[in-house]
C-alpha cells in the first residue's frame, strides 16, 4: 500500500512539475492531425496530410511565426479509434488545433472530445449540414464547403444548359439521399428514373443496363471513393460515355483519377477549386505538390494548405500568443490569408463562402489526369443551413 | 420493363453467376475434401487480380499476364499450404477461422506493402473492349461476355476432370473417405495440395476476369467471399455441380432483384416508398434465398454424396 501512496504522490509531483512548465510562450506549436490514412481510403488522407505538411515546410516550418510541430494520427475510418486517437491529442499531447478528418462520420465523433477541450477543431474536407445549421460550434471552422453546395452544382449546370432528362444514382444512405437532393434543388427538368445502390457496391453491370433502356440525356451520380472508380470504367465500358452526359460530385477528382485514367476523360463534377484554377499562390501551390509528392493535389490537399495559411494568418495576428480563445477565434474568423481558391471568407456558422466551378477530366500534356475549370456556376455562395445557426 | 432489358439483365446474372461459381468452387472443394474452413480463399482472388495487373506492366499482353499470374498464384498457394494451412487440418474448425482471418489481415496490408494503398486498374485487351449491339440503344460489352464464356468453359473443365479423371476419383473418394483412400497408398498430403493449388488457380482467375470491370485495391476479396460462402451453403458444402447451379441462381436472383424490385413494388405502393423498400429488399434476397434452402433443405440443393 505505502508504495503505492508513493508512486501516486510521486505521479502528483510529475504532473504539477510538468503544468508549472507549461505555459511559456514562443515554444512549439502542437498541431495534430487527423486523417483516414489507412484502407482504401488511405489515398484521400495522404493528400490531406501532405497539404498540410507542404504548407507547414514552406513556411519554413513555422506557423504564424512560432516553430510548428504537427502531430498525424490516423483514425482508420473508425469512430471509436478517432475518439481515441483525437483524446490522446489532446490530453496527452496538449495540441492547440486539430485538423481533420476526412470522413464525416469521423467529424461526428470527435467534434465533441475537441471543441468541448476549448482545442479549436478546423476541419479541411467534412462537412456535415447538422454542424453548419444547428448544431454550429464557436471552436469549428471548416476550409472545405457545406456538402450541398457542390451537389447543387451538377443540378444548376444541368438546369442552365438544357439538358431536359436526367437519371440519377447515389448509394443508399443519408448523404446519398443528400446528393440526389442536392441536385433536384437546382434541377427542375425530368428525372428519368432515381436508384438507390447498396454503399460500396462494386459492381453496376444492372444499373447500366437500366440507364441504357431509360435513354437519358444525362447522369448525375455520388459515388465517392471506389464506387466512383468502379462506375466509371464500366459506365465508359457499356458504351454509355458517347450519348449520355456524365455530371457527378465527388466521384472524379485528383484522388480518383490515376485509377480512372481515360475512362473518365470528358465528365463532368463540381469543385470549389482546381489545379488549373488560375492565381499565382495556386500554380506555386500545385507545381510544389507535385514535385514533393509526384501526384496531382485534389481538393482534400489543397482544403488543408488553406487550413494551415488560416492557422498562420491567425497565430501571426496573435504574435504566438494562444491564451485567449476568443482573440484566437476572432482571428481565425477574419481568414486573413490569400486562399488558393481566391475568394474566401466565413459564413457566421465559419464555413466558407466562395465560388463553385463545373469542372471537367482532361489529360494533361505530361501525361496524367486532373480535373480544370470549365465555367463558374455559383459566386460567393452561403450554405443554405447558416440561417439556422445561433452564432452571430 | 422491355424483353430487351430483361434479356440484358439475366446475361448480367450469369456473369455475376459464373464469377462466383470460379471463387466457390475452390472454396468448397476444399472444405469438401479436407474440411477444412478457408477464409483466406478470398485473398487468392484478390491475388490474382494484382498478378494480372504486374505482370500486363512487365509483358503488355493480357494473354500472357494471365497465364503469369495464374502460375503464380498457383506457387503462392502451394508455399501458403505447406507453411501454414497443413498445420491446421487436425485442428478444429475455429482454429481454421482463426488461423484464415489471420491471413486475411496479413496480406491485405501485404499488398499495400508491395503495390500501396490506390486502387490500379487493368485495362481490357483492345481487341474486347467494345460492345455488342443488343437491341435499340442497349449495348453489352464483349468483355462481360467473354467473363461468361471463359467460367463456363472453366466449368465444363472442372466437370471432366473431377468426373472423368483418375485425380478426379481421387478427388471425390478423398471427399468421402479420406482414411481409406491413404490406406490404399495414395499421397493424401499431396492430393490435398494439388486441391488447394487448383481452387487458388479458379479463384485468382476470377480476380484476373473481374480486374478490368472492377478497381483492384486492397481488401477486394473480402465482400466476394461472403457471397461465396452463400453460394456453397445453398449448393451443398462439397458438391462441384451444387456450386455451379447455386452460383447462378444467386447471381440472378441478385442482379434481376436489383433491377426490377422498385419496379414490382410500384405496382402495389407509391413511387417514393418502393424507392426506399426497394433497393432494401434487393439486397436481402439472397440471404433470405439461404435461409429457405437451410430451413427446407439443411444440407444444401445437391448435397455431396457420402458425406
Amino acid at each position: 500500500m505505502k508504495t503505492v501512496y508513493r508512486m501516486l504522490a510521486i505521479a502528483g509531483a510529475m504532473s504539477l512539475g510538468l503544468s508549472a512548465a507549461q505555459p511559456q510562450e514562443k515554444d512549439k506549436l502542437k498541431v495534430g492531425v487527423i486523417a483516414t490514412l489507412s484502407g482504401p481510403p488511405a489515398v484521400l488522407g495522404q493528400q490531406l496530410r501532405n497539404g498540410f505538411t507542404l504548407a507547414v515546410k514552406n513556411l519554413g516550418g513555422t506557423l504564424g511565426g512560432r516553430e510548428a510541430d504537427v502531430i498525424v494520427a490516423d483514425d482508420e475510418l473508425k469512430p471509436d479509434v478517432a475518439i481515441t486517437k483525437v483524446k490522446a491529442l489532446v490530453e496527452r499531447d496538449k495540441v492547440e488545433l486539430v485538423i481533420g478528418p476526412i470522413f464525416s462520420n469521423i467529424l461526428q465523433a470527435i467534434m465533441k472530445p475537441v471543441t468541448d477541450a476549448g482545442v479549436i477543431l478546423i476541419s479541411p474536407n467534412a462537412g456535415t449540414s447538422n454542424f453548419a445549421g444547428k448544431e454550429c460550434n464557436p471552436n469549428f471552422f471548416v476550409t472545405s464547403y457545406q456538402n450541398d453546395q457542390v451537389f447543387a452544382v451538377s443540378g444548376k449546370h444541368a438546369q442552365d444548359s438544357g439538358i431536359k432528362k436526367v437519371f440519377l444514382m447515389a448509394p443508399n444512405y443519408q448523404a446519398g439521399r443528400d446528393a440526389l437532393a442536392g441536385f433536384k434543388s437546382a434541377f427542375k427538368g425530368e428525372i428519368a428514373d432515381e436508384v438507390y445502390v447498396p454503399l460500396n457496391q462494386l459492381d453496376y453491370a444492372a444499373e447500366l443496363s437500366r440507364i441504357a433502356a431509360a435513354k437519358p440525356d444525362a447522369i448525375y451520380v455520388f459515388l465517392p471513393g471506389g464506387m466512383g472508380i468502379n462506375f466509371v470504367k464500366q459506365f465508359r465500358q457499356a458504351g454509355l460515355a458517347d450519348t449520355v452526359t456524365f455530371l457527378s460530385a465527388f466521384t472524379v477528382d485528383e484522388s480518383t483519377l490515376p485509377a480512372q485514367q481515360d475512362a473518365a476523360l470528358g465528365f463532368f463534377g463540381g469543385a470549389n477549386w482546381a489545379p488549373d484554377l488560375d492565381n499565382p499562390q495556386n500554380k506555386a501551390f500545385v507545381a510544389a505538390y507535385e514535385r514533393e509528392f509526384g501526384a496531382v493535389p485534389a481538393t482534400y490537399a489543397f482544403q488543408s494548405y488553406d487550413a494551415a495559411l488560416l492557422i498562420d494568418s491567425a497565430v501571426r495576428q496573435l504574435h504566438g500568443d494562444l491564451g485567449n480563445k476568443d482573440a484566437l477565434r476572432a482571428a481565425l474568423m477574419k481568414a486573413d490569408f490569400k486562399s488558393l481558391r481566391g475568394n474566401f471568407r466565413f459564413n457566421v456558422n465559419h464555413y466558407p463562402i466562395q465560388d463553385f466551378y463545373l469542372v471537367k477530366v482532361v489529360k494533361r500534356p505530361d501525361g496524367k489526369y486532373q480535373t480544370q475549370i470549365v465555367k463558374k456556376v455559383f459566386e460567393n455562395d452561403a450554405d443554405p443551413h447558416a440561417k439556422e445557426c445561433p452564432m452571430k | 420493363m422491355s424483353t430487351a432489358l430483361l434479356i440484358v439483365q439475366v446475361l448480367n446474372g450469369l456473369q455475376l453467376g459464373v464469377l462466383l461459381f470460379l471463387i466457390a468452387a475452390g472454396l468448397t472443394l476444399v472444405f469438401g475434401v479436407m474440411n477444412f474452413i478457408n477464409l483466406a480463399h478470398g485473398v487468392l482472388y484478390m491475388l490474382g487480380a494484382y498478378l494480372a495487373v504486374t505482370f500486363y506492366a512487365v509483358t503488355g499482353s493480357f494473354l500472357l499476364a494471365t497465364v503469369l499470374a495464374l502460375l503464380a498464384t498457383l506457387a503462392f498457394a502451394v508455399l501458403l499450404e505447406l507453411a501454414v494451412f497443413r498445420q491446421l487440418y487436425e485442428r478444429d474448425h475455429l482454429d481454421h477461422v482463426i488461423a484464415t482471418f489471420g491471413i486475411i489481415i496479413f496480406l491485405n496490408h501485404g499488398v499495400k506493402l508491395v503495390w500501396g494503398p490506390a486502387p490500379l486498374s487493368l485495362p481490357i485487351p483492345d481487341m474486347l473492349s467494345g460492345s455488342v449491339r443488343l437491341a435499340d440503344g442497349l449495348l453489352y460489352p464483349w468483355w462481360r461476355l467473354v467473363i461468361i464464356a471463359a467460367g463456363l468453359a472453366s466449368a465444363g473443365a472442372l466437370h471432366a476432370l473431377i468426373a472423368h479423371t483418375r485425380l478426379g476419383m481421387l478427388i471425390r473418394a478423398g471427399a468421402s473417405h479420406a482414411a481409406m483412400v491413404s490406406a490404399l497408398g495414395v499421397n493424401i498430403r499431396r492430393l490435398f495440395t494439388l486441391v488447394f493449388g487448383l481452387g487458388a488457380m479458379l479463384a485468382g482467375f476470377a480476380g484476373i476476369m473481374i480486374a478490368p470491370i472492377l478497381s483492384v485495391e486492397p481488401g477486394m476479396g473480402d465482400t466476394v467471399l461472403i457471397l461465396a460462402f452463400v453460394v456453397i451453403v445453398v449448393g451443398g458444402i462439397g458438391s462441384i455441380q451444387g456450386a455451379f447451379v447455386s452460383a447462378l441462381v444467386i447471381g440472378l436472383v441478385d442482379t434481376l432483384g436489383r433491377s426490377f424490385s422498385v419496379d414490382i413494388l410500384r405496382l402495389v405502393m407509391g413511387p417514393s416508398p418502393a424507392r426506399t423498400i426497394g433497393p432494401a429488399i434487393a439486397s436481402m434476397l439472397i440471404y433470405l434465398l439461404m435461409a429457405c434452402v437451410l430451413y427446407f433443405r439443411p444440407t444444401g440443393l445437391f448435397p455431396a454424396t457420402g458425406r
